[in-house]
């Protein structure tokens, strides 16, 4: 065990008290007014896009980072080229 | 061939979840292709436990039912990129495991992994059943203490009866992971021994995890305690008991974590 990793190894309980914080307080709905607004996101999101092009699920990447100060979404969709829609 | 091998107690809090991640992690570690899918529905923690509790989109329950594809609900590892986490759901009944959806899951994960690691939830209903179902290995998780070697009993029974392996007549492979064991209370004869629990269970022992602050820390900052630290007793414990399940003959030893000088004087206030 080296100097750095025993310094950090102190830290383990506030690491641990600030996870939990972000992660509760996204589950009880304190972040955004609502239980899980990401996940709400998403699904009305993908519902918007495939009511006008058909995508398969295959085609859909769905990532999420649900953090303190900022939650990312990112949702990346392939969409058909309009030659392989009509071929 | 892939392996499916349940990681089950009967009795809750004697670490399963702790070993399925580290069982995992040491896996993938040794270049095992490794996913560890938890069947706690409605009380998931694998995620937070394995530090990607942020990162959940999809789960174990959207996949049985179609509303998701395997590969859009696999979480990979950030530290190892040939381990994955499949969650369970948290807000749905367990209920909606259906035995078909989940050998069609475990099916599919078969032709993707090494190894997939099952974590069961504690009891005997649904989800543990499920859990056990399909495994071609299990591994009881067991503490040194009258109640949990009496649910490891009734556990052991379960497989021996329940799963799909016992239906058809063949056996299970079945080992006991002790852990949480004090070497130190066991020799002043205040906590039962290896040998009294192997003797009142008398299934192979895969390995001794011993009582170890770095576990808490591990699970603190969401990391397995074979990643978080590897050099730490309960990680080379488990580093053992993986060499074990391959198949190599490790000689049995208790690690312990042997502290310097630094470590003497703080070590009781870290953590």
């Amino acid at each position: 065990m080296n100097l750095l990793s025993f310094f950090n190894r102190r830290t383990s309980a506030p690491v641990a008290r600030e996870r939990l914080q972000i992660l509760l307080a996204h589950e009880r709905g304190i972040v955004g007014g609502k239980p899980d607004l990401v996940a709400q996101l998403r699904e009305e999101i993908l519902a918007v896009v495939r009511r006008h092009v058909m995508v398969e699920q295959d085609n859909v990447q769905v990532k999420m980072n649900r953090d303190s100060d900022i939650s990312t979404l990112e949702i990346e969709i392939e969409i058909p080229a309009p030659a392989a829609v009509s071929a | 061939m892939a392996k499916v091998l349940v990681v089950t107690s009967g009795k809750g809090g004697v670490g399963k979840t702790t070993s399925s991640a580290a069982l995992g992690a040491a896996l993938a570690h040794g270049g095992e292709k490794v996913v560890v899918i938890d069947f706690d529905v409605g009380l998931r923690n694998l995620d937070l436990v394995m530090g990607a509790e942020r990162r959940v989109v999809f789960d174990l329950i959207n996949v049985v039912q179609g509303d998701a594809k395997l590969n859009q609900a696999l979480i990979r590892d950030k530290r190892l990129e040939n381990l994955s986490l499949l969650p369970a759901s948290q807000t749905r009944d367990k209920d909606a495991l259906t035995e078909e959806g989940v050998e069609r899951v475990l099916n599919e994960l078969r032709e993707k992994f090494d190894w997939i690691i099952c974590d069961s939830p504690a009891g005997i209903e649904r989800g543990a059943t499920m859990a056990m179902r399909h495994a071609d290995v299990a591994v009881v998780v067991t503490n040194p203490e009258v109640s949990s070697v009496r649910d490891s009993d009734r556990i052991i029974g379960l497989l021996d009866s329940k799963t799909e392996k016992a239906e058809k007549g063949e056996r299970i492979e079945k080992h006991l992971l002790l852990t949480r064991y004090d070497p130190v209370r066991a020799e002043r004869g205040e906590m039962l021994k290896v040998d009294d629990v192997l003797e009142i269970l008398s299934i192979p022992l895969i390995g001794i995890i011993p009582e170890s602050e770095e576990v808490l820390r591990a699970s603190n900052v969401g990391s397995p305690v074979t990643l978080n630290n590897p050099a730490s007793a309960p990680g080379r414990a488990y580093f053992d008991a993986v060499r074990r399940l391959k198949g190599e003959t490790v000689e049995l030893t208790i690690p312990t974590d042997r502290k310097g000088l630094f470590g003497k004087l703080f070590g009781r206030r870290a953590a």
